[in-house]
């Protein structure tokens, strides 16, 4: 028996990439997760993929949300999947893609390991069951 | 179901110890989680990892929302690695007590050191209970400092009390204050004045500035000697006791604090005092363009060597110690209780019984405590007659 209990959080990494100054969508995704009551650590604008990388790797977060707005995504998205193997990451982290993705891609990117893209318009409900229902389990 | 189980280290963990002690960051971090969740086996993992910490410089910054903290941190961290040391940084935020939700954002200002992974960065909330904070935050600096990190920043809003336990785990303490807050320097008055070893007017090209610096180098010196105030209660500022103040207040630069550290031992000296206090420095910086981060690194520096030269240092981690030892035997007798309360029918039946006046809270305590002390006494007389 454990003398405490334990008070586990799903962490999420809620990230902008790239050139894109974008950041209402990220800002109010933000909001809902931590009033969902998850622990959200923002990225902030213009982050490089290693900025992410060191980020998602160092926060130890569950949930890895990237926002692209500026259509760089097949660029993007495929160096910071590659940057979380390197340190052994990505095999117990979510990753999300939020922002407008053309269907072509959006497959592409879930061949890569994303596990799902989020376009305008979806329900605020909708993205936090997602990862409540897919959140990695950890020891 | 005992204490010797709690400190087992099982084989994942023991590899994961192994890793982080290997430098992976993946396994730091998962160390971090781990501390933080309160997972089981997480006492283990710390107490594996308690012999090789000991070796960084542990420094705590508060500050009300908005001093600059992060920003600062991000230039301290960028000065640190280039003298060549690797950096940790724990930053405490706080949490939704409704939701328990938080938005971690002072990431968003570390942009000086993109890609560096020898600086590790991590976000905290302020989440369990009581003491849990600060409990969490020490096991984390320990993590850093057995991973092998030279600096480990501590960084928190100086808010309230859970904060303030927060930054007294660091061997060297700054407080950040901004130009024109007469009201901050009014709340640093309530208790945030005592912790602080280095205080920091930080945004220091701001008006106001050059009178922020005066008010809190007169709290400071109204700190170090309680009594001075009284002699010259009448005279509207305090004269400064010894030149080396005067000498300090008037160029501000990286001179004084040889001179103050210098001037500040011999005085005590003459008191016949072992242990020469440490008089806080009060700076300047604007994080912003990094302006006098090298001087309060310098100062950083010298407190620790006056925290290792006047023994101080010792004194500080028996008392942390301590603290630590008291706050685990707190949580685990609570958690013995609580178990003994559940096994009674639970709080809300207990409170009942209470209401409806078949028994009153104390006599309950004392039902439920008492074969707890009975245990106790007895392992206490076995151990006695063992001796004799």
């Amino acid at each position: 028996m454990s003398a405490e209990q334990e008070t586990r959080a799903i962490r999420c990494l809620v990230a902008k990439v790239g050139l894109d100054g974008h950041d209402r969508g990220a800002h109010v995704i933000a909001r809902a997760f931590r009033d969902a009551g998850f622990e959200v650590v923002y990225s902030g604008l213009h982050r490089a993929p290693e900025e992410i990388v060191q980020a998602a790797v160092q926060e130890d977060v569950d949930v890895l949300g990237i926002s692209i707005l500026s259509g760089a995504h097949n660029t993007l998205v495929p160096k910071v999947i590659e940057g979380l193997k390197e340190y052994d990451a990505f095999e117990d982290t979510l990753v999300l893609v939020g922002g407008i993705i053309p269907d072509d891609d959006e497959a592409d990117l879930k061949g890569l390991g994303v596990a799902e893209v989020f376009g305008p318009g979806t329900p605020m409900e909708e993205t936090i069951e997602f990862i409540r229902n897919n959140v990695p389990e950890r020891a | 179901m005992g204490g010797t189980d709690a400190t087992a280290l099982g084989d994942g963990d023991a590899e994961l110890v192994e890793d982080l002690l290997a430098g992976s960051h993946r396994a730091l971090a998962r160390v971090i989680t781990r501390i933080e969740n309160r997972s089981s086996g997480y006492r283990g993992i710390v107490a594996a990892l308690h012999e090789h910490t000991g070796d960084a410089d542990v420094i705590g910054i508060t500050g009300a929302p908005g001093a600059g903290k992060s920003t600062l941190v991000d230039k301290l961290a960028a000065a640190y690695r280039d003298h060549g040391d690797t950096v940790g940084v724990v930053a405490v935020d706080p949490s939704s007590p409704y939701t328990g939700g938080a938005v971690l954002g002072d990431r968003i200002r570390m942009s000086s050191n993109v890609g560096d992974m020898d600086v590790f960065f991590r976000s905290m909330s302020a989440r369990g209970q009581l003491g849990g904070l600060s409990m969490a935050t020490a096991d984390a600096v320990k993590a850093l400092d057995a991973f092998g990190k030279d600096a480990i920043i501590i960084e928190t809003v100086g808010a309230g009390q859970n904060e303030v336990d927060v930054v007294r785990t660091a061997d060297t303490v700054a407080v950040l204050v901004q130009p024109g807050s007469g009201d901050d320097v009014q709340t640093l008055k309530a208790g945030i004045l005592e912790i602080g070893d280095v205080f920091v007017v930080n945004k220091a090209d701001m008006d106001g500035a050059e009178r922020t610096l005066a008010e809190l180098e007169e709290m400071v010196h109204r700190r170090e000697s309680p009594t001075k105030g009284l002699d010259g209660g009448h005279h509207g500022f305090e004269v400064p006791n010894h030149p080396d103040d005067g000498a300090g207040q008037g160029d501000g630069d990286g001179g004084d604090e040889a001179d103050g550290g210098d001037g500040d031992g011999g005085d005590e000296a003459d008191g016949g005092d072992e242990a020469p206090e440490w008089t806080p420095e009060v700076l300047r910086t604007v994080a912003n363009t990094g302006e006098g981060v090298a001087e309060l690194i310098e100062t950083f520096d010298a407190h620790a060597t006056h925290l290792r030269e006047s023994g101080a240092i010792e004194s500080t981690k028996r008392r942390r110690y301590a603290e630590e030892i008291r706050t685990l035997v707190r949580s685990d007798v609570g958690a013995l209780a609580a178990a003994e309360i559940e096994r009674r029918g639970g709080i809300d039946a207990l409170a009942d019984s209470v209401r409806r006046r078949e028994t009153d809270p104390y006599s309950l305590a004392a039902e439920i405590v008492d074969p707890i002390a009975e245990c106790v006494e007895s392992d206490a007389g076995r151990a006695d007659r063992d001796a004799t």
